[in-house]
């Protein structure tokens, strides 16, 4: 652990130093997590997380269920807020800056940090209102405006060809696959920086899980994706990076070939060989 | 084998079906006698003439409609003092309504049919609906213009229609003129003496105030002058023509046109005609004012009082309900107050509502109309504004007695919602208050219609509480009028609830009143359905619109 936190460590103080004018520079951090701790109540989820994630790459966090994967994935966007009896302790830096400082407005963060999750929720609204949700929230009520981002959005989502003559259509009358690329693309119609996936393809069939697949392969030219997978082969084929998690503990982070070919922890190397998860 | 036929579970589906079928008979029943009942009594009755002698007493003719007919056993006959022949079984009474009452004191009589001689029913009978003294039943003799006779015999009945027609133009105009411009004029001359006797309370009536407040004065007696000579003149021209008419026993009567609300001969009338006489009573039923204690005429001050009501209280007990609800679910912390709340709130619909209405009585009028009198209004003193009861107190009372449904509904519409709708809002960036009236309130707007329909039915059917806090035997004006502000929330109202009670159990005339509440209590339970309807379709449509995620 001491080892993997110095190596950190030494990435982040490397792109500080870089400064701005490089910041397309491929592995500048874009999320660093600071020893997060993470309570239910008396019940502690997490432990002592420390991570980055870089800028325009994807992450994936695997593990088995229960292990934190997902309650690590909302702190990012501070949706455990809504759970009354979490307690945080720790620093998440979006951008170098804390997401968890008091001066944070938590729902202009959550415009920065876009969530799609496990079953698709899109609003019982048509397919262009749920588009423009995010914008019609930030006031943005100028129709031009309004359908030149719900197009580039769909696009974005890859769902503009199958949706541009049903904009009007209610959005729960369309398939399961449809509606979570529909709600994509509702989270990158307010342009966030970055976009947490929760085991976005989990109830979805083979085809459609294909689609949102080669989807996060495009999206990661634009925006920093964090993705939670229970399947291993999923995140070997789309993530950059991944990170095992046990327990609540990070157990190891890395490359994503590396991860995969050549774990460096024993815990590691008997979850991804199936010995058990 | 009676124990296998238990374990079976036939019984038990033969004793839910025996459930439900009970409780449909009974709805059909209530239904379907009071339909009965109620839409029968605007057709026109054969009229009867019997020529009827009881033992011991001069024979004499009947004239009247057959309304009801009773059996009795000859033993109990005896025993109520009858004269019983041996062979006798039973006694046959019929209730005959004769009307009449100006000239016999009753509109009913009970006679034995074993005394009717001779039963006939001439086409020349005739039924005159009156504004004074109810039905009349009898025979034209002759018509008259200014105390001379202009027909007789078979000519006079159609002068008489058309002469009736003209009555009723010039009625209406009466009328017309009375409610609609002298009661303007009235109203405007009050609301100056209130404007008057503010600005004294305010010791800022000078000289010009006062004079512009007598010009005003002056314009409005000018009008009301001339409004008074045109009645004198449409007062003289009803007042001149009248028919004569005689009764069973022979004598003649004179009745002044102006008294007389339409003439018939049903037993000249064909089908055609019946259906065309049913037809104008149902409108008179449905839209003009009522006469004569309640008990003839219309109900529409009633129907619109009780719509009227039922709207305001919507209005009213709506937005109060949903606000609670969502501070209850949304916002409050979940725990003890909340549950205490929750269960405070359940059980005050449990309240019997005359209750509520003691508490409006001495609450909302006596206090807070009182103070708001004092207020506002102290140029009325004495005189109450909304210090008494009336529809904006009646429409608060029920509000407040529907409220507990609201409630309730729209929380368990809340907590329908899945989850993932709301933190699909707020990982958008929504603030809870964007998420709540964006997504949240919508989709749980079905569930607070069904509140509104579950108030609404039980509002629309209250009348211990109202008679406390705003509802009236017979309310001169309606609620909303043409005089401005338009709409009078501090007027008295009726209500159809009301109005059975009243036609029912108060009026002078039970027996004769009998069928109108029958009419009455139909139309009741068909405005209620009427409203209820209403609510459903709007909230199917929201339904459809909103329909939620499965799962």
């Amino acid at each position: 652990m001491s080892a993997q936190q110095a190596r950190t460590h030494a990435i982040d103080m490397s792109s500080v130093l870089r400064g701005k004018e490089e910041s397309q520079h491929p592995n500048e951090t874009c999320i660093k997590v600071e020893n997060l701790n993470l309570f239910y109540g008396e019940k502690q989820a997490l432990y002592d997380i420390n991570m980055e994630m870089p800028k325009k790459k994807v992450t994936a966090y695997i593990g088995p269920s229960g292990c934190g994967k997902s309650t690590l994935l909302r702190c990012i966007n501070r949706m455990n807020d809504l759970v009354d009896s979490a307690k945080i302790d720790g620093k998440i830096l979006l951008d170098g800056e804390n997401i968890y400082d008091k001066s944070v407005n938590v729902a202009a963060l959550r415009r920065r940090v876009g969530m799609v999750f496990q079953k698709p929720n899109p609003f019982p609204k048509s397919i262009f209102e749920n588009v423009a949700y995010g914008l019609r929230i930030q006031g943005v009520n100028d129709k031009r405006v309004l359908e030149e981002t719900v197009e580039k959005a769909l696009t974005g989502a890859a769902l503009w060809d199958e949706m541009k003559d049903r904009l009007n259509d209610n959005a729960l009358g369309i398939s399961g696959g449809q509606q979570q690329r529909l709600v994509i693309a509702r989270a990158i119609a307010i342009e966030p920086e970055v976009l947490l996936l929760d085991e976005p393809a989990s109830a979805l069939d083979p085809i459609s899980t294909l689609k949102i697949e080669e989807l996060i392969n495009e999206l990661k030219k634009q925006y920093t994706i964090v993705i939670v997978t229970h399947n291993m082969q999923q995140a070997a084929r789309v993530s950059d990076y991944t990170a095992f998690m046990y327990m609540g503990e990070l157990i190891e982070i890395g490359t994503t070939s590396e991860l995969f070919t050549n774990p460096v922890k024993k815990q590691t190397e008997d979850y991804i060989t199936g010995r058990y998860g | 084998m009676i124990k296998l036929w238990f374990k079976s579970g036939v019984p038990w589906i033969w004793l839910n079906a025996a459930a439900v079928s009970t409780c449909l008979i009974m709805i059909v029943g209530v239904l379907g006698l009071v339909t009965v009942r109620g839409v029968v009594h605007f057709w026109p009755h054969q009229v009867i003439r019997l020529s009827y002698q009881e033992e011991g007493k001069p024979p004499r003719i009947i004239i009247g409609e057959k309304v009801d007919t009773s059996i009795t056993p000859a033993a109990m006959a005896k025993s109520t003092g009858f004269k019983m022949a041996d062979d006798e079984e039973t006694l046959v009474q019929y209730l005959i309504k004769t009307g009449n009452r100006d000239l016999t004191g009753t509109d009913f009589l009970w006679i034995q049919a074993r005394n009717v001689k001779e039963q006939s029913a001439p086409v020349d009978l005739m039924v005159i609906e009156r504004r004074e003294w109810g039905n009349f039943y009898g025979q034209l003799l002759e018509v008259k213009e200014d105390h001379k006779t202009i027909a007789t015999g078979t000519q006079a009945w159609p002068i008489l229609q058309t002469k009736i027609d003209e009555a009723l133009a010039v009625f209406k105009e009466i009328a017309h003129l009375e409610k609609k411009e002298i009661g303007a004029i009235n109203y405007a001359l009050e609301r100056l003496r209130l404007k008057q006797r503010k600005l004294e309370l305010q010791n800022s009536l000078d000289d010009a105030a006062k004079q512009e407040i007598a010009a005003e004065k002056a314009g409005y007696e000018v009008d009301y002058k001339q409004y008074q000579a045109q009645l004198a003149t449409l007062y003289q021209k009803i007042r001149r023509d009248s028919l004569v008419a005689t009764t069973e026993s022979g004598a003649t009567l004179e009745v002044p046109m102006a008294k007389v609300v339409r003439a018939f001969q049903p037993n000249a009338m064909s089908l055609f005609d019946k259906m065309v006489h049913y037809g104008t009573k149902v409108v008179e039923f449905l839209a003009d004012d009522p006469r004569e204690a309640n008990t003839e005429g219309g109900i529409f001050p009633a129907i619109f009082g009780t719509v009227m009501m039922v709207m305001m209280m919507s209005v009213i007990v709506t937005p109060f309900g949903v606000i609670a609800a969502v501070y209850l679910r949304e916002y409050a912390k979940q725990g003890f107050t909340t549950r205490l709340i929750r269960i405070a709130v359940n059980n005050l619909a449990g309240v019997p509502s005359v209750v509520y209405g003691v508490f409006g009585l001495g609450f909302f009028v006596y206090i807070l109309g009182g103070n708001i009198d004092q207020l506002f209004f102290p140029e009325a003193a004495p005189a109450p504004v909304y210090g008494t009861p009336g529809l904006l107190w009646a429409s608060i009372t029920l509000a407040l007695l529907t409220l507990p449904v609201v409630i309730v509904s729209t929380e368990e519409g809340l907590a329908r919602i899945p989850s993932s709708i709301r933190e699909g809002s707020l990982a958008l960036g929504a603030t809870k208050l964007e998420t709540l009236w964006l997504t949240v309130l919508p989709m749980a707007s079905p569930a607070m219609m069904t509140g509104l329909i579950l108030a609404v039915a039980r509002a629309a059917g209250e009348v211990a509480p109202l008679m406390l806090v705003g509802v009236v035997k017979l309310a001169p004006t309606l609620p909303l009028d043409g005089n401005f502000p338009f709409l009078h929330l501090d007027r008295k109202f009726m209500h159809l609830g009301f109005h059975i009670y009243d036609v029912g159990f108060q009026s002078p005339n039970v027996e004769a009143a009998r069928p109108l509440v029958y009419a009455t209590a139909l139309l009741l339970v068909l405005v209620v359905i009427g409203l209820n309807l209403a609510a459903i379709v709007i909230r199917n449509n929201l339904r459809e619109k909103y329909r939620a995620l499965e799962g």
